[in-house]
């Protein structure tokens, strides 16, 4: 828990500074107008959960080196965090496409078939981990399906920036001068907010895991003893007969 | 396609922001749930452990 305080209070000041930079201080856009104020929390947001896999990916690979079970809670909680920030893309993005394009999803964009893909690639992590009952084999599948699907994402990423853009726009493009500084101070510290954010739910995912885990310990401890204790009296007393 | 007039964009935009804001308000009240269940077991622990030391000490003064 230490840091946790800090961390959250960091993660609401940039989230609240990104939504008043959204509101009251980046210009409209030319092109698209007011519905583009959804790209300072559709994009970060996907940035960020692509990040979280690739993170899930290298907390992986510390865990089949080490064998240490932290590295594998923090896999499994960077993708769980990851896969809610995922279901947060694809409704923002379908709020976008909607009002943009008049349709709610266009299966023929790249982008969005996509991300789609590596999305239900990680919501099939949940069944793999949990069809396991073996706790260490479960941990050691889990890391090597989210080395696997870590490693579908940067190639994801390219394969998408290669292909030729149906609909969806290049935010980053720079062909015909990119953002403005103020879009792209507002998108900074929108990514910042939304990265801060991502990081607190871990780190509070964790802390709660770790107190389930202690408090199961402590009974288990606890629970011992109490059992043991009439066993070991009847045992007394059946010597002093 | 042209550019929605604010009043039409407004409510996307809100409807997308809400969203999220929604999800993130979901989540906080399942860590509150889940805050909820390891304060119940925290005390039943604590009761657990009160009662285990009148036991010793009853037996002790026996």
């Amino acid at each position: 828990m230490r840091g946790l305080r800090t961390l959250s209070i960091a993660t609401v000041a940039a989230i609240v500074a990104g939504v008043a930079l959204v509101f009251f201080y980046a210009p409209l856009d030319a092109d698209q107008g007011f519905i583009q104020k959804i790209f300072y929390l559709h994009v970060p947001l996907g940035i960020v959960a692509l990040a979280g896999f690739m993170v899930a990916a290298v907390h992986a690979i510390r865990h089949l080196r080490s064998g240490d079970p932290i590295h594998d809670a923090r896999s499994y909680v960077s993708i769980h965090i990851s896969v809610i920030f995922g279901v947060a893309v694809l409704a923002t993005g379908s709020i976008w496409a909607r009002a943009s394009w008049g349709k709610w999803w266009v299966w023929d964009e790249p982008t969005l078939v996509s991300f789609l893909i590596v999305f239900l690639l990680y919501a099939t992590y949940y069944p793999l981990r949990y069809a396991i009952e073996d706790r260490d084999r479960q941990a050691r599948y889990a890391s090597v399906f989210a080395i696997m699907a870590g490693a579908f994402v940067p190639l994801n990423f390219l394969a998408v920036r290669l292909a030729e853009s149906l609909l969806h726009p290049r935010v980053f493009a720079t062909a015909e001068g990119g953002m403005p500084g103020p879009m792209w101070l507002t998108f900074l510290v929108s990514l910042a907010g939304i990265a801060l954010l991502w990081l607190t739910l871990v780190r509070f995912e964790l802390a709660a895991k770790d107190a389930s885990a202690q408090l199961a310990r402590l009974r288990r401890a606890l629970e011992a003893p109490a059992r043991a204790a009439p066993a070991r009296r009847d045992l007394a007393r059946s010597g002093a007969r | 396609m042209p550019a929605l007039p604010l009043d039409e964009a407004g409510k996307y935009v809100a409807g997308a922001y809400l969203v999220f804001l929604a999800l993130v308000l979901v989540y906080v009240a399942i860590m509150a749930a889940k805050l909820q269940r390891i304060d119940r077991e925290l005390r039943s622990l604590a009761t657990l452990a009160e009662g285990r030391g009148a036991d010793a000490q009853g037996e002790g003064e026996r």
